[in-house]
């Protein structure tokens, strides 16, 4: 059934791959001499960490995962990160930058989520908010706000705010943020969007404002080269969608007027049913992602000494394999951080052990790392956000998650 | 405060329907309420026209194809291996020719048709998009597409199977009982595969024993969280994995086979044998009977009445709709045993559904329709279903495609940032109906007193047929209801 898989699965990819940027440098980071650059990922569907980064040195391992354990000396042995992890080795790119200090895994790493609702599990990973529950705002538009901003990057826009089709919430919010996604179907006129924007300024607001964002964005978009049309690629090919989406979020953020500060999701990792560890599912989609990290490395070019970019999801997976090959909803999970502002080549791990008793309610891996630490560790050290903004209204009620030092510099 | 008259036809046709066309603002006008209640006593109401495949002959015809198309391009690589190997001219491929009838139709593809599985799907499209272009008013049709999102699967994992699914497990049901629709929904083939239910089997069943294979809770989590009793109502992960168990077995014959393949099955030996609990309850194990019979108390509890209470206001009324309107939905839900129709009927005679403010941003595939509707014929040539299916992916929205089983977001938040989206797709439509359209007459047909006098203005200056046309489906007062 796969004659509309490809041009559908790419219109996804491409929907939720649209890249929401912000286009202000930090102030108190320039004013160090600094530039960084800051890229959020978010894995949607929950990625199995322990298929990612693989605690082959556990000796309860294999007995939890039977033949989809990956070991260091299987048919597709992984590949060695310390005495205890080992990488999935479709992440070869990942294992390059670990090895030169660019890469940083927290390992047994959750949200404070502890169900296993999908979207209960997003909403609280974007939101920031410690419980689950309403909120119109995500976590990285709430740092954003309290971040002072040092002017605008881009000198030719004022604010700028324009989004694709669905707004991700990890980006909604007071701070103006810009977006990209490729043009898909030919644009009205400009004197129509004009005329079209003089009446919404009269009788509604808020549509006046998206308007209005979605404009100044054109306008950048065509002073620059970043109008590229998603060309050379063949439909439903994942890999090249992850590569092109990320790889044109490196190319703002690297551009001297281009935003700082970036999200992304990359959706399909509910992998339920025929997981392919080794080779097929997941394995495919890691290497896919690798590629993406090696997309946003390579387009970054100098700038990637100033970068850093985290990928995160909702939650983890089961310990076991389930009943069809696959792992079902379960808690803590890994966190990777890679960029060359990192000071990397570290597994951070509390490890809590995979043995029956060790598991958290005898089927997960148990959280042993709060995933806001980590977070809150790289605003604040990388984007020189403020510790109480951070604890009170970047992640509120996070004020005894301790922010976690020395990941950068 | 509810508006009457006009302002309440021309309210009512945007919130209930799918927007007026031709003369029915006027039409409705003497009682609008009653038009829409009306809509539910339409004979037929709910079923679209056509014959077109059951689901089941539809995933064995894809099946066919794919195997087909499979033999073909075996069958070329053997005889360019014979061409490579001897230098022969290839023969005459009377085996392809033979192959190449449609296993559906009978007919043979030409040039410029779709393969067949996706012409499968621009039929059923087709079906349900004039179902709700000619609808009168289209309450029922947008109760349909509602009640298809609150079930969703999604085409990506089941194309075959994507249209019949709405037309088998939805729509026959849409002003019946909500048991009714959960029965059929959860035991439906597309269901089972969209959620992994076809191949999860119990530990202790003769195949999970035989193949040392065993469950997948996907399904039985979505029904609890999604389609009936609404996340954090209290179910635990001991009740899902309960009711992960009583559905195995809920599984369907595999398309490859001729007869029946792609129909449900429930297969015993799948089944994870025992009473199990779920909720406190304990079922006796009577196979399929006891997946039905946790349904059956699924769908009569109170935490679901006020779950689809929540997101029937929400769809139609505001997004953080009148707790007094919910309240209400909630009570008939309970009272009529859930039933659908009187659900609606509560939904329609409720005064706060009568609320003057525009509380919802139309979706993307709604909004469409109504441009289409008001815009007339003209605006979608025959055989241009692919225009309407384009738009809605274009715009976030495609059909019967969405990311998660949680199906489209239902709030101004996701929706707004596309609106400058929306520009380029009405500007594209509008061009095609231009040259007769009257703005001024598509204005009163269209909004009528809805039309503030910014976009009366806007419509009137406009520098062409076209811009009128785009400007006046763009306006504040149509994208809203």
């Amino acid at each position: 059934m796969n004659d509309l898989h490809a041009p559908s699965r790419r219109q996804l990819l491409l929907s939720s791959g649209t890249l929401f940027a912000w286009a202000y440098a930090p102030r108190l980071a320039r004013a160090e001499g600094r530039d960084p650059r800051f890229l959020a990922i978010v894995l949607r569907g929950a990625l199995d960490g322990l298929a990612t980064v693989v605690p082959v040195g556990d000796p309860d391992w294999v007995a939890l995962r039977g033949d989809n354990a990956l070991t260091l000396d299987g048919k597709t042995p992984a590949l060695k990160l310390n005495d205890l992890f080992a990488l999935n080795p479709a992440m070869p790119n990942l294992n390059r930058m670990y090895a030169a200090n660019e890469a940083i895994i927290i390992h047994a790493c959750a949200t404070p989520y502890r169900e296993r609702s999908h979207f209960d599990g997003q909403d609280l990973l974007e939101s920031g908010l410690a419980k689950p529950g309403v909120s119109d705002t995500g976590w990285l538009n709430r740092a954003l706000a309290g971040l002072a901003a040092a002017g605008r990057v881009d000198p030719k826009g004022g604010k700028a705010f324009a989004v694709g089709p669905v707004t991700p919430l990890i980006v909604r919010g007071p701070a103006p943020v810009l977006s990209w996604s490729p043009q898909r179907v030919q644009p009205a006129s400009a004197d129509t969007a004009q005329r079209l924007l003089e009446l919404y300024r009269q009788s509604d607001p808020r549509l006046a404002s998206v308007l209005e964002d979605n404009a100044r964005l054109s306008a950048i978009e065509q002073s620059g080269d970043m109008n590229q049309k998603p060309g050379g690629a063949a439909p439903g090919q994942v890999r090249a969608y992850f590569a092109e989406v990320a790889g044109t979020a490196a190319k703002f953020l690297a551009r001297p007027d281009g935003p700082r500060v970036g999200a992304l999701a990359l959706d399909g990792w509910d992998t339920h049913f025929n997981e392919g560890i080794a080779s097929g599912r997941l394995s495919q989609l890691l290497g896919a992602l690798d590629g993406a990290l090696d997309a946003v490395k390579t387009n970054m070019g100098a700038a990637w000494g100033e970068t850093v970019v985290a990928l995160v999801t909702e939650f983890g997976r089961t310990a076991r394999i389930n009943g069809t090959e696959g792992t079902d909803h379960g808690t803590a999970t890994v966190a990777l951080l890679v960029g060359g502002a990192l000071k990397g080549g570290r597994v951070i791990a509390d490890w809590p052990g995979l043995k029956e008793a060790n598991l958290y309610e005898s089927r997960d891996l148990k959280p042993t790392t709060d995933l806001r630490a980590v977070l809150k560790g790289i605003l604040k050290d990388h984007l020189r956000a403020d510790d109480r903004a951070l604890s009170e209204n970047v992640f509120p009620g996070s004020a005894d998650v301790k922010a976690m030092d020395g990941l950068v510099g | 405060m509810t508006v009457q008259g006009k302002d309440a036809a021309a309210l009512a046709l945007h919130r209930f329907g799918f927007g007026p066309m031709r003369d029915q603002l006027v039409v409705v006008a003497g009682d609008p309420r009653g038009a829409i209640l009306a809509d539910l006593d339409r004979p037929q109401a709910g079923s679209v026209a056509g014959a077109l495949p059951t689901s089941s002959e539809a995933a064995r015809a894809v099946f066919d194809f794919q195997a087909e198309r499979q033999a073909k391009q075996k069958l070329a690589q053997r005889l360019q291996k014979q061409v490579d190997s001897d230098g022969t001219a290839p023969p005459s491929s009377q085996a392809v020719t033979a192959m190449s009838a449609d296993p559906l139709t009978g007919q043979k593809p030409t040039d410029n048709q779709p393969p067949l599985p996706q012409q499968l799907f621009l039929n059923e499209a087709k079906a349900r998009v004039d179902a709700a272009i000619g609808a009168d008013i289209g309450f029922v049709e947008r109760l349909v597409w509602f009640w298809s999102n609150h079930f969703c699967i999604s085409a990506e994992k089941v194309v075959a199977m994507a249209g019949p699914y709405e037309r088998e497990a939805i729509r026959p049901y849409v002003l019946g009982r909500f048991v009714d629709m959960l029965q059929a929904a959860e035991s439906h083939p597309a269901m089972l595969v969209y959620l992994d239910n076809e191949q999860s089997m119990g530990a202790d069943s003769i195949a999970g024993i035989n193949r040392d294979k065993g469950l997948n809770e996907n399904l039985a989590r979505e029904i609890m969280e999604l389609h009936t009793l609404g996340v954090r109502s209290g179910y635990t992960q001991k009740d899902v994995t309960s009711l992960a168990n009583v559905i195995t077995g809920w599984t369907l014959i595999p398309p490859a086979q001729p007869d029946h393949g792609g129909e449900f099955a429930f297969a015993k030996r799948l089944h994870e044998p025992g009473d199990k609990i779920v909720l406190g309850k304990t079922y006796p194990d009577t196979g399929l009977g006891q997946g039905r019979a946790v349904l059956a108390d699924l769908a009569r509890h109170p935490a679901t009445a006020q779950h689809v209470a929540e997101k029937l206001a929400r769809h139609f009324v505001a997004d953080v709709p009148p707790p007094t309107l919910v309240a209400k939905l909630e009570q008939t839900f309970k009272d009529s045993d859930g039933n659908l129709k009187e659900l609606a009927r509560t939904l329609v005679i409720a005064d706060e559904s009568w609320a003057p403010q525009r509380g919802k941003l139309k979706p993307p595939s709604t909004w469409i329709v109504a441009v289409l509707r008001l815009a007339g014929p003209m605006a979608l040539p025959p055989n241009a279903i692919g225009r309407v299916t384009g738009a809605q992916a274009a715009l976030g929205e495609a059909l019967w495609r969405p990311p998660a089983p949680n199906g489209y977001p239902d709030t101004e938040a996701a929706w707004i940032d596309g609106v400058p989206h929306r520009l380029d797709i009405a500007n594209e439509f509008a061009g095609r109906v231009a040259a007769n359209a009257d703005p001024q007459a598509l204005l009163d047909a269209g909004l009528g007193p809805l039309a503030s006098a910014q976009t009366r203005q806007t419509v009137e200056r406009a520098e062409s047929r076209a811009q009128a046309l785009t400007l006046l489906v763009m306006a504040p007062e149509f994208l809203r209801s």
